[in-house]
């Protein structure tokens, strides 16, 4: 809580001096599909992104754009498998606490050229310089990029297209309007997905911008789920019912003798 | 075509899962084992979490189970007091299995040690019954008349006190060893997440001498009884049965074991055994493999809590 009120506060001076500078960017974000709606024939979603730069000052360096979208947190574990006796085992492991399930960054043109290491460190920009939370003993912490555990988890995620990385993601449709699509796999969790838009010009960060997007489960699979979680025992005993049901209409309808 | 699963949370393929659970059927019924120990590999394999796979494969054994079970029942093939003993100590073998298996899970093995009593369990039940049921078939074929059950030839443990005869059976002998073969299969069948038929078939065969057919029926009756406490159980206090995944499955799974049925009716017995030992000699053979051939990747990601 003290942590986002002194966040706002920042972002509030930020403003104020921004704005006695007289030269402000400010970003308006439009995205196609506030909600996205989880029904039995889901099979993932695209949406669009749009967003203008407000209050451009003509004439200067072009702008630069990230887009971050961040599915809801989740913890997981990156086993590493060694030959013990013979057969491999997981030996070895690493949490990753309230990492995102989605993971989709896209730029109008490589990170790299956008902006030095430290401010793209600094600003989250790109899967590489995401902060992934280890567990460490009992502490916390991200560790060096090239961490065997770290690469794999990247790896594995990048290979099961929960995370994605598009250098050349966002269109600059017009010097101040950009649009950027991304995807959301239909394996994703549910829950709300942060999007955040960075505004780059020569190298300096100079706004951003968030908007969220909603996956929810819908239809009869929503109250299916939501049987399941708030009457445990009931849809048991009705699964098993209908399972007993199933196998008696099987035999009378098929039996031959 | 797609099916999305509400509580598995994935799409899959409605087609590949409906054939999946008309295969594992067919064997299930022609077997009388549960099939789970093919069921929940195959799942996993297409990508449903293991917690899910496991949990809404007890409900499509229910219902195969159960289906099975009406056809050998209206053949007089079960004998219901062996059943009934059998679940005695089945169900207490379930309690302990599941609180062992939570035991492993907190010492963080509980993959090595599935892997390693399947590897164990299969091979060595597969290796026995494919020895016996090929010394029969050989001998058959040598023109000696197989030799004939003689009850009361086999195993001290079958003279033990509180000897019962269980006519269906054609048996006479102590129901501790009974109450003993299902414990067993009760907590063998919680750890490893199987139904368990595939190890009760061949015991009741080898160690109590029951005919095969009836064991094939017997062992159904415990299938269905512990896969519908299991479904339930898993509901209430995993949440990690899906409905639709089950329905697809049993569809499958019943249609398939119906035609398992007849197919294992019509079969000799002693050619049942071997084809049943060859399976799970293959399964076991394969799970064996998976743990000495070097991973393709060393690493793998597991979600906390799935």
């Amino acid at each position: 809580m003290a942590a986002r009120a002194l966040r706002l506060l920042i972002a509030l001076l930020a403003a104020l001096t921004l704005a006695s500078a007289a030269r402000a960017e400010r970003l308006v974000l439009s995205v196609s599909q506030p909600q996205v709606l989880i029904t039995s024939n889901f099979t993932g979603a695209d949406l669009v992104l749009f967003g203008v730069v407000e209050d451009r000052a003509p004439g200067d360096a072009p702008y630069d754009l990230a887009v971050t979208v961040r599915g809801p947190q989740e913890t997981f574990v990156t086993w590493r498998k060694s030959r013990v006796l013979g057969i491999y085992v997981n030996t070895d492991s690493r949490t990753f606490v309230d990492c995102p399930a989605v993971l989709a960054v896209a730029t109008n043109r490589p990170a790299d050229q956008i902006a030095d290491a430290a401010v793209l460190r600094r600003e989250q920009i790109g899967l590489s310089r995401n902060i992934f939370l280890q567990r460490v003993g009992s502490d916390f912490a991200d560790v060096v990029p090239d961490d065997p555990f770290r690469l794999a988890f990247l790896r594995i995620k990048a290979a099961n297209g929960l995370y994605v990385e598009e250098p050349h993601g966002v269109t600059l449709l017009s010097p101040s309007v950009f649009r950027t699509s991304f995807h959301i796999p239909a394996s994703a969790p549910v829950g709300t997905y942060e999007v955040s838009v960075k505004l780059f010009r020569e190298g300096q960060m100079l706004t951003e911008a968030h908007t969220s997007v909603t996956v929810r489960k819908d239809g009869y699979g929503q109250e299916l789920a939501a049987f399941s979680e708030t009457h445990g025992w009931l849809y048991g005993l009705s699964v098993a019912l209908g399972a007993l049901l199933v196998g008696f209409c099987a035999n009378i309808l098929l039996r031959r003798d | 075509m797609t099916i999305y699963l509400p509580i598995a949370e994935i799409p899959v393929a409605i087609f590949t899962i409906f054939a999946m659970g008309l295969a594992v059927g067919f064997i299930s019924g022609m077997f009388g084992v549960g099939g789970g120990f093919l069921m929940t590999p195959l799942l996993i394999f297409t990508g449903v979490p293991a917690a899910v796979a496991v949990a809404s494969v007890s409900a499509h054994m229910a219902a195969s189970s159960f289906s099975g079970a009406l056809s050998y029942l209206r053949k007089g093939l079960i004998d219901l007091p062996l059943a009934g003993f059998l679940l005695a100590g089945g169900l207490a073998g379930t309690a302990a299995g599941v609180g062992t298996f939570a035991l492993m899970r907190a010492l963080g093995q509980v993959d090595l040690v599935i892997g390693l009593s399947y590897v164990l369990l299969l091979t060595g039940v597969g290796a026995l019954m494919l020895v016996e049921s090929l010394r029969f078939i050989l001998r058959a074929w040598g023109g000696k008349t197989p030799a004939v059950r003689r009850p009361g030839t086999h195993g001290w443990f079958l003279r033990l006190p509180l000897k019962m005869r269980f006519r269906r059976s054609r048996i006479y002998v102590s129901v501790i060893p009974i109450v003993a073969i299902g414990l067993g299969i009760g907590f063998l069948g919680a750890l490893l997440g199987v139904g368990g038929g595939f190890l009760l078939v061949p015991a009741l065969i080898y160690l109590l001498r029951v005919p095969t057919q009836m064991s094939v029926g017997t062992s159904l009756v415990l299938t269905l009884v512990t896969m519908t406490a299991a479904t339930i159980l898993h509901a209430a206090f995993n949440g990690t049965v899906d409905a639709v995944l089950a329905l697809i499955l049993m569809v499958g799974g019943t249609l398939g074991a119906q035609f398992g049925a007849r197919a294992g009716q019509r079969l000799k017995a002693e050619y049942l055994r071997l084809l049943l030992a060859l399976l799970v000699l293959a399964v076991g053979l394969r799970v064996g493999f998976d743990l000495v051939r070097p991973p393709a990747d060393p690493f793998a990601i597991t979600q906390q809590g799935r």
